[in-house]
C-alpha cells in the first residue's frame, strides 16, 4: 500500500493518472480524504454531513471501472457537494433549519452526471442559508473557517465547498453562484472556482435562491480540473427549460495561451471603492504577467456598475421571496404548529429561517407588491438590460475581462455580520457577471503579505467558457501561481 | 324601473392531455387514490423545475383559433404568489399580462359573445377537512393529484344578459371544445368549471353595477339556477336600498342558494412575477397556420350548412350540430343515400337518446328500409338496436327475422279474414254502426301479423267490413 499522506494534495489530473497506473485505488484515495477530514474538519468545519455509505459504494464501483480499463477523467475522484444540491436520500437543507431532516427523493442533474462520470461523494458542505451571504456565517448550523487563517471567513455563500478544496478535504467541490458565491470564496480560499454561463449547467436539483441568476459550478485546485468537471456536468437537460443545447466545447483551444488576445480592464472594477492595497498589488502583478505572456491589455468601461448592486438586491430578493414560499412546514422539513394554518406558517417561517433570509424575503415581497412593482422590480430589470449592454460594448473591444474577484481578502469572522451593506459589497465585482449571465472564473493570483490568498477574475462573453478557461490557464502557466492545499497548524503544535 | 342583469363568464377547462402542465405525471381521473399521481415536481419539492407541456399549449392554441382570438407572437408564464396548503410551491403558474391569446368571440344563438382572453395555467390540489372550514378544522388532508393539471382559462366580456344566455354560452363552449378535440369538457368530472360574475343595473343604464362571482357550480342546471338565485338576491338588496358587496360567493346545490365566501375588501396582492424558470414562448407562425388548417368545421358553421345544404329545420340543425359525432353520422348517412329529414328524425329520436352510435352505412340502410315501407317504424327500432349490438347490416337482420312488411294484398287478405272470423262480435258491432270496433280488429291484426303494412291492411279491412 502506498503512503497516503499526500494523496490529498493531488490535482484531479494527477490522481486520475495514478489511479490508472494502480499507484493507489479509488478506495485508498477516498480513505485518504476521509482521514484528512477526520483530522481537520472539526476545525475548518467545511462539511455539514458525510456520506460514508455512498463513498464506499461509489469507490468500489470506481475501482471496478478502473479495472475494466475505464479511462474517464473523474472515475474515483472524491467530491464534496454544497448543501443546496439534491442527492437522493442525502439530507439537503440549504444551510437552513427550515429544511432539517429533508431527504430529497431524487438526485439533481449536475450531480447525477458527475456520479455517472465516476466521482465519489464525500459529503455535504456548509453554506450561507439558501446561499444568501458572502461569508458562510449565515449558515443555520455553524460558520466555516478559512483554512489559511481559521479566524477568518472562507467567503460565501459556497464557503464550505471552497474551504474543503483549499484544506485538501476534497478534490472537487460543487458550489452555486448567484452573485459571486463560487468565485468570491474561491478567491478568499485560494482555489479555482468557476461560474458557467447561465443555462450551461442544468439547475434541476438546485434549491433555488434566485432562479434567473443561479448557476452550479466547480471548485478545484487547477484550471484544467475545473474545465474537466464543467464539461462532465454541462449540457442541455430536458428537465430544465432554461438549460441550453449549445455545443459543450469548453476545452476548445484550452492551451492556446493569451498571445494575441485582448484583455479588458474595466476602470470601474480596477478602482472599485474599498479595494485593498494588497489585492490591487496582486492584480497589477497578474496584469503584468499576462501582458508578458503576449496579451494586449485594453481599457474598457462598464458605466452602470454602480447600479448593479442595487438592481441585484431587488431582483435576487424578489425571486427568492417567491422561491422560498414553498417552505411552509406542510410537506417536509421543520414545522412549528399554530392555532390555525396562518399561525403555523408564521411560526414555522419565523423560527425556521435565519435573519438574512427573512430580510431578503421581506425586501423581495415589498419590491413585488402592487404599487411598487414598476418602481423596483421593473426598474431593476431595466438596469439589468443596461448592464448586459455594458458588457456587450466592452466585449467589442476585448476578448475577456480581468479584475480582482473580491475587493478584499478574507476578513475576520464576525467583522461584517452587524452590517449587511458592507457584506453586500463583497459581491460588487462578481454580480455583474450574474446579471449578464456571463461565464466567470476565479484563479489564485498570489498571497498578500499576511499570507492570505487573492483571486483573479476572468469574465468572458456568454457561452465562451473556452475563452475564460484559456485565459485562466494561460495565467496559471505564465505566473506559476498554483492553488495550494493550506497547511493547517494543529493547536498542539505541528502541522495538519 | 326594471333591472337588467349583466353577466360575464370565466370558464376553466382541462385540455385533453396525457400528462400534467409541467411534469410527466398522468392527469389521472376523479376517484384515483389521493396523492397517487404526483412526483417531486408537482409536489413542489426543493430544487425542481417546470417544463411546459406542448400538448396543453396546442390545445389552448386550437381553442383560441376556434374562438377567433388573436395569438400574439410572444407569450410568457407568471407566478401568482399566495400561500395555501393546496398550492405546493406557494405560487400558481399562470399567465398575467401576456396571455396566449386575446380578443375572440363565441357565437351563441346567432349573437356574438366577446372573449377577452384564453390562457393556460395549472390547477391546485384539493383539501379535505375533517370538520368545518380550514381555519376551524381539527385536521385537514391534502390531495395533490390535481396540482399541476393543465387548465385553460376562457374569460368572456360581460356580454350575457340572462341566465338562459349564460347557460347557452357554456353549452356552446362545451360543444366547441369537444368539436375541436381540445377537451372532453365534462362538467361532472370537473373538466369544465364555469364561474359567472353577475351584476344588476337599471335598464337603459350603461354603467356596470357591483358584481359578485359565483363558484362551486358543477352542472349547466346549477349554473342556470345559481344565476337566477343571485339575480333575485341582488334585486332584493338593491330594492331595499342596500348595496351589493363585491365578493366571491359559493353555490350550495343542496340549499339552492349562494353564500358569501371571500370579500374583495381583503383582496390579496398576488405579486405577479414573470416565472424565471420558464423562458418566454415564441409561438411559431407556421405552427399556428398548421393548427388552423387542421381545425374541423366549427359547430356554428356546420349548423348553417345543415340548414342550407341539407334542408333541415333550424331546430334539428341545432341539435345535430351540437355533437360532432352525430353531425358526422348525419352527413355520412345522407352521403350513403338516405333521405336527410328521415335520417335527422332517426338521429334525434333514436340514436341520440340511446347514446349508441350505428355506422352511417347501417343507419342509411335502415332509414331506406323504413322509408320504402319494407318494415314498420317499430320494427325499425328493434332492427337498429340489434344492428348496433351485433354490428350487422339492417337488411340482413330484417331478412333473417322475416321482418319484411307484408304489402301483398292477397296474402294480407288471408290474415284479415282470419281476424274477422276470430272476432265475430266486433264485426257485428262495426256493421251495427259502432265505428270504434275497428280499433280492436286492427289491434288483433297487428298481434297476428306484425309485419302487416298498417295502411294497406286497414283499407282492406274496411272494404271487407263494408
Ligand atoms: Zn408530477
Amino acid at each position: 500500500m502506498t503512503d497516503l499522506t499526500n494523496l490529498t494534495e493531488l490535482t484531479i489530473k494527477e490522481a486520475a493518472r495514478m489511479l490508472r497506473l494502480r499507484a493507489f485505488s479509488a478506495a485508498e484515495l477516498v480513505t485518504a480524504h476521509a482521514e484528512r477530514i477526520e483530522r481537520l474538519d472539526h476545525r475548518v468545519k467545511a462539511f455539514l454531513r458525510f456520506t460514508p455509505e455512498l463513498w464506499e459504494k461509489q469507490a468500489e464501483e470506481a475501482d471496478r471501472r478502473i479495472a475494466r480499463g475505464d479511462l474517464g477523467p473523474l472515475v474515483g475522484i472524491p467530491m464534496a457537494v454544497k448543501d443546496v444540491l439534491c442527492v437522493r436520500g442525502v439530507e439537503a437543507t440549504a444551510g437552513s433549519r427550515i429544511l432539517s431532516g429533508f431527504k430529497p427523493p431524487y438526485t439533481g442533474t449536475a450531480v447525477s452526471r458527475l456520479f455517472a462520470a465516476g466521482a465519489v461523494m464525500l459529503g455535504v458542505t456548509n453554506c450561507d442559508e439558501f446561499a444568501m451571504g458572502s461569508s458562510t456565517e449565515n449558515s443555520g448550523y455553524h460558520p466555516t473557517h478559512n483554512p489559511w487563517d481559521l479566524d477568518r471567513v472562507p467567503g460565501g455563500s459556497s464557503g464550505g465547498s471552497a474551504a474543503a478544496v483549499a484544506a485538501g478535504e476534497a478534490m472537487i467541490a460543487l458550489g452555486t453562484d448567484t452573485g459571486g458565491s463560487i468565485r468570491q470564496p474561491a478567491a478568499l480560499c485560494g482555489v479555482v472556482g468557476m461560474k458557467p454561463t447561465y443555462g450551461r449547467v442544468s439547475r434541476y436539483g438546485l434549491i433555488a435562491f434566485a432562479s434567473s441568476l443561479d448557476q452550479i459550478g466547480p471548485f478545484t485546485r487547477s484550471v484544467e480540473d475545473a474545465a474537466v468537471v464543467l464539461e462532465a456536468m454541462a449540457g442541455h437537460d430536458p428537465l430544465d427549460a432554461t438549460s441550453s443545447n449549445r455545443p459543450n466545447d469548453v476545452l476548445h483551444d484550452f492551451d492556446a495561451g493569451v498571445k494575441g488576445l485582448r484583455l479588458g480592464v474595466p476602470r470601474e472594477y480596477y478602482d472599485v471603492e474599498g479595494i485593498e492595497p494588497g489585492v490591487k498589488a496582486a492584480i497589477d502583478k497578474a496584469i503584468k504577467s499576462l501582458r508578458e505572456a503576449g496579451a494586449e491589455i485594453v481599457d474598457v468601461t462598464l458605466p452602470h456598475t454602480d447600479y448593479g448592486l442595487a438592481a441585484y438586491y431587488i431582483i435576487a430578493p424578489a425571486e427568492c421571496s417567491s422561491n422560498l414560499a414553498r417552505f411552509d412546514g406542510v410537506r417536509y422539513g421543520f414545522c412549528q404548529d399554530g392555532q390555525n394554518i396562518t399561525e403555523s406558517y408564521e411560526r414555522t417561517r419565523r423560527k425556521g429561517f435565519g435573519t438574512e433570509v427573512r430580510r431578503r424575503v421581506m425586501l423581495g415581497t415589498y419590491a413585488l407588491s402592487s404599487g411598487y412593482y414598476d418602481a423596483y422590480y421593473l426598474k431593476a430589470q431595466k438596469v439589468r438590460t443596461l448592464i448586459k449592454r455594458d458588457f456587450d460594448t466592452a466585449f467589442e473591444k476585448c476578448d475577456a475581462i480581468i479584475s480582482a474577484t473580491s475587493p478584499t481578502v478574507a476578513f475576520p469572522i464576525g467583522s461584517k455580520t452587524q452590517d449587511p451593506l458592507s457584506m453586500y459589497l463583497c459581491d460588487v465585482l462578481t454580480l455583474g457577471g450574474n446579471l449578464a449571465g456571463l461565464p466567470g472564473i476565479s484563479v489564485p493570483c498570489g498571497m498578500t503579505e499576511e499570507r492570505l490568498p487573492v483571486g483573479l477574475q476572468v469574465l468572458a462573453p456568454q457561452w465562451r467558457e473556452d475563452v475564460a478557461l484559456r485565459v485562466a490557464r494561460a495565467y496559471e502557466v505564465a505566473s506559476g501561481v498554483k492553488a495550494e492545499v493550506a497547511s493547517i497548524p494543529s493547536p498542539l503544535g505541528g502541522e495538519g | 324601473m326594471d333591472w337588467e342583469v349583466v353577466i360575464g363568464m370565466e370558464v376553466h377547462v382541462q385540455p385533453t392531455t396525457r400528462s400534467k402542465m409541467f411534469c410527466g405525471c398522468a392527469v389521472g381521473r376523479l376517484g384515483d387514490p389521493p396523492n397517487s399521481n404526483v412526483c417531486e415536481i408537482c409536489l413542489g419539492m426543493p430544487g425542481v423545475l417546470p417544463v411546459i407541456n406542448k400538448a396543453a399549449v396546442e390545445a389552448c392554441l386550437k381553442t383560441a383559433l376556434a374562438l377567433g382570438c388573436e395569438i400574439p407572437r410572444h407569450t410568457k408564464f407568471d407566478r401568482k404568489n399566495y400561500m395555501y396548503p393546496d398550492l405546493p410551491k406557494g405560487y400558481q403558474v399562470s399567465q398575467y399580462d401576456l396571455p396566449m391569446s386575446i380578443n375572440g368571440f363565441l357565437e351563441v344563438d346567432g349573437r356574438r359573445v366577446r372573449i377577452r382572453r384564453v390562457h393556460l395555467e395549472e390547477d391546485t390540489g384539493k383539501l379535505i377537512h375533517a370538520g368545518d372550514k380550514l381555519h376551524k378544522a381539527l385536521e385537514s388532508f391534502v390531495d395533490l393529484n390535481r396540482a399541476g393539471v393543465p387548465l385553460m382559462e376562457i374569460v368572456s366580456e360581460p356580454d350575457l344578459r340572462s341566465a338562459d344566455e349564460a347557460r347557452d354560452y357554456a353549452v356552446a363552449l362545451r360543444t366547441l371544445l369537444r368539436t375541436i378535440g381540445a377537451s372532453e369538457a365534462e362538467m361532472e368530472k370537473g373538466q369544465l368549471r364555469a364561474e359567472p360574475n353577475i351584476s344588476l343595473r337599471r335598464v337603459g343604464s350603461v354603467e356596470l353595477g357591483v358584481k359578485t362571482e359565483l363558484k362551486n357550480i358543477n352542472s349547466f342546471r346549477a349554473l342556470h339556477r345559481a344565476i337566477l338565485y343571485e339575480m333575485s338576491r341582488q334585486t332584493e338588496v338593491l330594492e331595499s336600498g342596500g348595496t351589493v358587496v363585491q365578493e366571491t360567493r359559493g353555490w350550495s346545490e343542496a340549499e339552492g342558494r349562494t353564500f358569501a365566501q371571500r370579500s374583495k375588501e381583503f383582496a390579496e396582492d398576488y405579486r405577479y412575477l414573470p416565472d424565471p424558470d420558464l423562458p418566454p414562448l415564441e409561438i411559431d407562425a407556421a405552427w399556428i397556420e398548421e393548427l388552423r388548417r387542421a381545425l374541423p368545421e366549427l359547430p356554428g358553421a356546420r349548423r348553417g350548412r345543415l340548414v342550407s345544404q341539407h334542408g333541415l329545420p333550424a331546430a334539428d340543425a341545432v341539435l345535430i350540430a351540437a355533437d360532432r359525432e352525430l353531425a358526422d353520422l348525419f352527413e355520412a348517412s345522407v352521403a350513403a343515400g338516405a333521405e336527410s329529414k328521415p335520417v335527422a328524425n332517426w338521429i334525434i329520436g333514436e340514436v341520440a337518446p340511446s347514446g349508441k352510435i350505428p355506422t352511417p352505412e347501417h343507419l342509411a340502410d335502415l332509414v331506406k328500409l323504413v322509408t320504402a315501407g319494407s318494415i314498420t317504424r317499430d320494427q325499425g327500432r328493434e332492427v337498429l338496436m340489434e344492428s348496433v349490438e351485433t354490428g350487422r347490416l339492417p337488411s340482413d337482420i330484417v331478412r333473417e327475422h322475416g321482418f319484411v312488411q307484408m304489402s301483398d294484398e292477397s296474402a294480407l287478405q288471408v290474415e284479415v279474414e282470419a281476424v274477422m272470423a276470430a272476432n265475430p262480435r266486433a264485426v257485428e258491432d262495426y256493421r251495427a254502426g259502432k265505428k270504434q270496433a275497428l280499433g280492436a280488429l286492427m289491434a288483433d291484426l297487428k298481434k297476428r301479423a306484425p309485419q302487416a303494412n298498417p295502411r294497406i291492411a286497414s283499407d282492406l279491412l274496411l272494404r271487407l267490413l263494408g
